[in-house]
């Protein structure tokens, strides 16, 4: 709906051009100025990928320390870099932006717009997001990477580097990092809730949208707001470690619980971000292979709903151990023990979408499935955490590490990997290998429960967490040794993923434009997906459109292909059919219309591409060294890059003019 | 003065697409207006911060010792009747009056700044009285919060300033009060956000 066509101004006189604007629509360079939220999306999914690798060979450094007792693989401060890192890198480079990078490829095409409200704030949230990483991970060759965990504790990471507490500027990285990727993550938050709410075809209400819709919306509401939270306790720690301020330091009277409550504030929402995309994949997947409507849909949304509320209520439990009083430590184990209704309503609603379908078990199909098997089990070891005496025992244990790898890996990135099972040939046009696929999900899932199962009873024993050895005779070290033999096979799974996708690259088979027979708007159009997404913007009828343009009912309820969807074997449909009328009736009739090198030929105005949200992210992490080293010099360069980024982008219009 | 009745090219059409979308209000200002809801929760964080702190600081100054608070009133209600410029700017813009919408918006800048030098004075005053950043939490807390607000003041100055600067060129027309009505939802919030700081900073009275 942003492009509105046939305008044709002239060129303004007083129009400045500060850089040429860039106009590849292909090529290298173009993915450095797209605005295009399609090539952003794989921007993101290719960047979180090569995060997720990276976090993966932490998390297998710090198994092969951990396989016997008494390990010299590293060194205690080199372990306690590498938890860090892989806690920080999988939250914020791995679990957020891979949900953002399906949500900005199939948001649109979902709802039935050409783009995201705001094309190049987009482009400005994934250059924050790699610069963000890439700063975080400079500590590792500038003075120190992040080794005060993911959470960052106080007065641990607050202490002024003098008084030593944690050698290096690790902390200073983690923070001003932090603050930088969350600029990314609110501005992309915003992005999607315009985008939902303002974009949407005619006909798509709130209650069509698809579900994953829904739960970006709710997860970008839980981004906007919980993101401030953390921001501004990260910008306490700063001021704490680096200008002398007393926020949480004891003997000043500063009480560094507060940093728990802010911290936590934002990360239980945080789990929510986390999960609830994972939620909305599976959810679009399991109708689609179970041939039958999404069971519930309202309750699904409104549960979904439900999630985000009692999410800003739960936050204590993370904090039974350190001495709330009773009255708070009931309030919020109260809260913890009532989140998990709308979670168990969902999972059985996705069990009677299963219940009863023809099913068809592809590797996507596999991946919800066991997203629902895994999910519970993390859901049920969630709710032990609510028993507040079961919790003091299994605070910082390795119980609390099975827990939520059994809800973020076995939740999100199972869904994820099923997101890229299910949508990988709408974004590059290739099927991936079904048979490598089954391998890929059944060594996820038995590495998986090798490592995370056994953590539940190691934790149980008493074994901590965060530790970087253990001694002998504890009674850990066979579980130890099967945990870290499941981390390989894990990585195994992983590889195959790689080897698929490599496969599926140079010799994969050519996917239709609806390969699963699916039941959403993004299936209805052409692979590869034309710039402007529509050549028309579709008038959406009902839940599921796309099914019910291609199927009906008989008079005993049993489906029957509509006419224009040609053989019922086939996949192709209505599909085909649409893709030659748009063909044609676009070329005929606007022949050559933009001279931009959009739309071609359909004389649709696509936002143009931009310089700026690139040049305006570079002053970021400059202004993020001249904070953590204290370097006010460094501070003007980055100042001078930012305020030129930023009036040059509000200067330069959306969509360029056309040139005579 | 003469530009002000000249023709403004519309520059592209990303200033009023907005007007079909599926709520009816504009993408730009929805947005801010989540951008808006989001920054509560960060003043929400400092102000319980400081709210949380208040008397337990283990040595003074105390805010009983450095708040002058006829001084701060001054340049409150100078920030307040800032508001109320704004609205009268807005009004000028969507009339088409160009030169009262620049009188308005010149004026709104220069309220926001002399609330800004009466930080900086007031700043310096409690600093050469003893409080600093790192003298007890009340020093950090306060100066951190009035801090990072006086920071989203600056911000909405220039912010001003640039649609000023964009009015003197002829840049700014009728088409686009929307971006005026922009930066005020901005200026109304740091209002706000300010008679908040200022009930529950200044006027409570402090424990000790």
């Amino acid at each position: 709906m942003t492009a509105v066509p046939e305008v044709i101004t002239p060129p303004s006189p007083h129009r400045v051009d500060l850089l040429r604007r860039p106009k590849a629509s292909r090529g290298f360079w173009s993915w450095f100025t797209t605005v295009d939220h399609k090539k952003i999306g794989v921007l993101y999914g290719a960047t979180a990928l090569v995060f997720f690798l990276i976090a993966g060979s932490e998390a297998l450094l710090i198994r092969l320390q951990l396989a016997g007792p008494n390990g010299t693989v590293l060194t205690a401060s080199q372990y306690n870099t590498l938890f860090t890192m892989h806690g920080t890198t999988m939250i914020f480079l791995v679990g957020m932006p891979l949900p953002v990078a399906l949500g900005n490829y199939f948001i649109p095409l979902m709802i039935g717009a050409r783009d995201v409200a705001f094309p190049r704030l987009n482009m400005f949230g994934y250059w924050v997001f790699l610069f963000g990483g890439l700063f975080i991970y400079s500590g590792f060759v500038l003075g120190g990477a992040p080794n005060g965990g993911w959470f960052g504790y106080t007065p641990l990471t607050s202490t002024p580097m003098s008084q030593g507490f944690l050698p290096g500027h690790g902390p200073d990285f983690w923070t001003v990092g932090l603050v930088m990727l969350g600029v990314g993550s609110v501005t992309s938050a915003i992005n999607f809730i315009v985008t939902i709410l303002n974009m949407r075809a005619p006909g798509m209400t709130l209650m069509r949208m698809p579900v994953f819709v829904w739960m970006m919306l709710v997860t970008a509401f839980l981004t906007a707001f919980a993101i401030p939270c953390v921001t501004a306790a990260l910008i306490m720690v700063f001021f704490d470690r680096n200008y002398g301020t007393n926020f949480f330091q004891a003997a000043s009277g500063g009480d560094p619980l507060l940093y728990q409550h802010l911290f936590w504030l934002f990360g239980h929402p945080e789990v929510y971000i986390l999960i609830l995309p994972g939620m909305g994949i599976v959810s679009e997947i399991l109708p689609t292979f179970a041939r039958k409507p999404l069971f519930g849909y309202a309750v699904i949304v409104f549960s979904g709903i439900a999630i985000g509320f009692l999410g800003w209520g739960v936050w204590a439990h993370h904090m039974f151990a350190t001495g709330l009083g009773p009255v708070a430590v009931s309030a919020f184990s109260l809260a913890t023990m009532l989140i998990a209704i709308p979670t168990g309503v969902k999972i059985f609603n996705w069990l009677g979408t299963v219940w009863g379908g023809s099913l068809r078990l592809k590797t996507p199909m596999l991946f919800a499935l066991g997203f629902i098997a895994m999910f519970t089990i993390g859901g049920l070891s969630g709710v032990t955490h609510s028993i507040v005496p079961a919790d003091t025992q299994q605070t910082d244990t390795y119980y609390v590490v099975a827990h939520f790898h059994y809800v973020l890996f076995g939740g999100l990135i199972f869904a994820i990997f099923g997101g890229f099972y299910y949508w990988w040939p709408k974004i590059f046009g290739r099927m991936l290998n079904e048979r490598m696929g089954k391998l890929n999900f059944w060594m996820l899932l038995i590495g998986f429960n090798l490592t995370f199962f056994p953590m539940h009873i190691l934790g149980l024993e008493g074994q901590p967490r965060r530790t970087y050895t253990y001694a002998s005779g504890m009674g850990w070290d066979n579980l130890n040794l099967l945990v870290s033999i499941g981390s390989f096979v894990i990585a195994f799974g992983v590889l195959v993923f790689i080897v698929n996708i490599i496969f599926s690259t140079l010799r994969g088979e050519k996917a239709t434009a609806d390969p699963w027979d699916a039941r959403t708007l993004e299936w209805s159009t052409p692979t590869p997906v034309p710039e402007y997404n529509f050549a028309e913007i579709p008038q959406v009828q009902a839940r599921d459109d796309f099914w019910h343009r291609k199927y009906t009912e008989d008079a005993e309820g049993r489906l029957v292909r509509l006419p224009s969807g040609g053989s019922d074997s086939g996949t192709m449909g209505a599909v085909a059919t649409l893709e030659v009328d748009e063909g044609s009736g676009g070329h005929g009739d606007t022949p050559g219309e933009n001279g931009d090198g959009h739309g071609d030929g359909h004389g649709i105005h696509m936002p143009s591409p931009s310089y700026y949200p690139f040049v305006m992210t570079l002053g970021l992490p400059i202004l993020g060294y001249a904070a953590v080293f204290k370097n006010p010099w460094l501070a003007i360069p980055g100042v001078l890059i930012l305020v030129f980024g930023m009036y040059a982008w509000a200067i330069e219009p959306g969509t360029a003019e056309d040139e005579s | 003065m003469t530009q002000a009745t000249l023709p403004v090219p519309q520059e592209g059409h990303h200033d009023d697409h907005g007007h079909d979308t599926a709520t009816g209000t504009t993408n730009t200002k929805l947005a801010m207006w989540v951008f808006l809801s989001s920054e509560c929760l960060f003043f929400g964080a400092f102000i319980a911060t400081y709210l949380l702190y208040r008397g337990r600081s283990v040595k003074g100054p105390t805010p009983r010792d450095v708040y002058n608070i006829p001084f701060t009133s001054v340049t409150s209600f100078i920030l307040l009747m800032s508001s109320l410029t704004m609205v009268l700017a807005l009004a000028a813009i969507q009339r088409g009056d160009h030169r009262r919408f620049r009188v308005w918006i010149i004026a709104t800048g220069l309220f926001g700044l002399t609330f800004i030098a009466g930080q900086i004075y007031e700043f310096t005053e409690f600093y050469r009285e003893g409080l600093s950043l790192s003298t007890n939490v009340f020093g950090s807390s306060f100066f951190v919060l009035t801090g990072i607000h006086g920071a989203h003041v600056t911000v909405g100055i220039i912010w001003l300033l640039s649609l000023w600067g964009l009015s003197m060129q002829g840049k700014l027309g009728v088409q686009h009060s929307e971006r005026v009505e922009i930066a005020g939802l901005y200026w109304h919030f740091v209002d706000v956000v300010w008679i908040v700081i200022f009930t529950v900073v200044y006027l409570i009275p402090p424990q000790k």
